[in-house]
């Protein structure tokens, strides 16, 4: 029983030491968006609260949780409530098998990219259960929109993933940062590097992907129902998938924790920061793009996705896989 | 489809350039201001608070001709006057709610001797409504807050009148 409990309160331990920063880290997020959309507008965005106005979405989240939750009284009250506590904490678990160092992974599994894989497929169930129990048109017509355009680019993600592990020959997220140790996978799979990228845009429902809540028509898609702290659950959970989409595609592209360079004042810097570095680097572009793009209309979103995305990314496959196979590079021969 | 056209959308040349132009307008300087910290230039002309105004030897402008309360379209002007012990006519009441008050502007135009004036001040967000109904003391105290700024403001616009 003892061992019971300390086997436990060591893990709570580590769980919370990976938790509590990516938690305020989503909260530093969601300023640096704000921030970053502002200035390529010439606004000073959040400046006010604090620092830079670093506090801005501390202040925000306070606001939040003094507010009235309320619940139509229409709704499926048990999915209702549920739906963001799902979101949450599927964008939360994640986090679990991103390694940010040698040996400095939560859990080190073998099969971690499934894993990540898996977890951010099951992330659309908070939005369809979101949109279904609010039992009104715009929340029902943002969560099928939704669940649509997810399952069409998580599509064409697994084959981008298929992509890189062909080159590692491993599933673990480990491996698949140290394999590039000598070259980033964003050189010789460029081009899925972009597709993974546009297509985590999709995922996550940023703009120019951003249907299931676009304002003009679904007034705020899935969400419209929620309020208060319910509200900012999805909220955090939509911020929280973004990072990880950027980290997924540091660790897949960009060499995870590796330095750019193996020479002195590269390598001397430490792994983490290294991955923070890339995380931040992604976070800013998806920022710009938010800023530059309009938003794709419906049947062009699944056309991207569907006719030209998924056909590229197999015949990448097949390039790869050939590729690797005539030059004898095929790993764990 | 021309071969330039599916090259450029190929590599989203579109896109990138977009992209560029972005990054080089961050570091541009900003086009908004740091309002409450920084306030951008009123024209002399602003409708803002409403202020009641005296003359030099303190004496009330207003003579409660009612034109401001008739002409109002909002009807936010409710005055009441009475005879004076010297017989000249002065408002008892002069009350306006200003959360009815449109701030159009037309009772500083039919005054006849610039009594009632709209200020430049447009920052009197109250926590309550009672606070915006506004009595004749606050309309005064206004004006002797203000003073300066209304004089010289009706002084600079007198030329266009």
């Amino acid at each position: 029983m003892d061992s019971y409990f300390s086997i436990l309160f060591t893990e709570v331990y580590k769980i919370l030491f990976l938790l509590v920063p990516v938690l305020v880290s989503v909260a530093m997020i969601v300023w640096l968006d704000r921030r970053v959309w502002a200035f390529v507008q010439k606004r000073r965005g959040p400046n006010v609260v604090g620092p830079f106005g670093l506090f801005q979405s501390l202040a925000d989240a306070l606001k939040y949780i003094f507010k009235e939750i309320i619940i139509p009284a229409s709704s499926n009250k048990l999915v209702f409530v549920l739906a963001p506590v799902v979101t949450m904490t599927l964008a939360l678990i994640s986090w679990a098998v991103i390694p940010f160092g040698e040996d400095f992974v939560l859990a080190d599994i073998n099969v971690g990219i499934l894993y990540l894989f898996a977890v951010s497929s099951l992330g659309v169930y908070g939005i369809i259960m979101g949109g279904w129990a609010s039992n009104s048109k715009y929340p029902f017509l943002g969560a099928i929109r939704s669940a649509a355009q997810m399952v069409s680019y998580e599509v064409s993600i697994g084959v981008i993933i298929i992509n890189v592990l062909l080159c590692v020959g491993s599933l673990n997220l480990s491996d698949i940062v140290m394999a590039q140790q000598n070259l980033w996978f964003v050189i010789p799979l460029f081009p899925m590097f972009v597709i993974f990228f546009i297509s985590a845009l999709a995922e996550t429902n940023r703009p120019p992907f951003d249907l299931p809540e676009a304002e003009a028509e679904l007034v705020a898609g899935y969400q419209t129902e929620y309020s208060g702290m319910m509200y900012a659950m999805f909220w955090l959970g939509e911020y929280a998938n973004i990072l990880l989409m950027c980290a997924m595609g540091s660790v897949l592209f960009l060499g995870g924790w590796l330095s750019p360079i193996d020479i002195f004042p590269f390598n001397a810097i430490p792994g983490p920061f290294w991955l923070i570095f890339k995380i931040l680097f992604l976070f800013i572009l998806f920022a710009l793009v938010k800023a530059i793009v309009p938003r794709y209309r419906y049947d062009q979103l699944m056309k991207l996705g569907w006719k030209i995305f998924l056909p590229f990314s197999l015949f990448y496959v097949v390039l790869t896989s050939s590729f690797l196979l005539y030059f004898d590079l095929l790993p764990g021969k | 489809m021309k071969i330039s056209r599916l090259l450029k959308t190929i590599f989203m040349i579109d896109f990138v350039t977009g992209l560029l132009i972005a990054i080089k307008e961050t570091f541009k300087a900003k086009k908004t201001i740091n309002y409450p910290f920084e306030k951008g230039s009123l024209g002399t002309r602003s409708r803002g608070e409403h202020a009641l105004r005296r003359y030099a030897n303190g004496e009330e402008r207003c003579i409660a001709c009612k034109l401001c309360e008739a002409v109002c379209p909002a009807q936010a002007i409710t005055i009441e006057s009475k005879e004076r012990d010297d017989g000249s006519r002065k408002t008892v009441r002069y009350d306006i709610d200003m959360l009815k008050c449109i701030y159009c502007g037309l009772c500083e135009e039919s005054c006849p001797v610039d009594a009632i004036v709209q200020g430049p001040n447009f920052e009197f967000s109250t926590e309550s409504r009672e606070e915006l109904y506004y009595t004749k003391e606050k309309l005064l105290e206004n004006g002797d807050r203000w003073e300066n700024v209304l004089a010289a403001n009706i002084k600079a616009d007198s030329s266009h009148r």
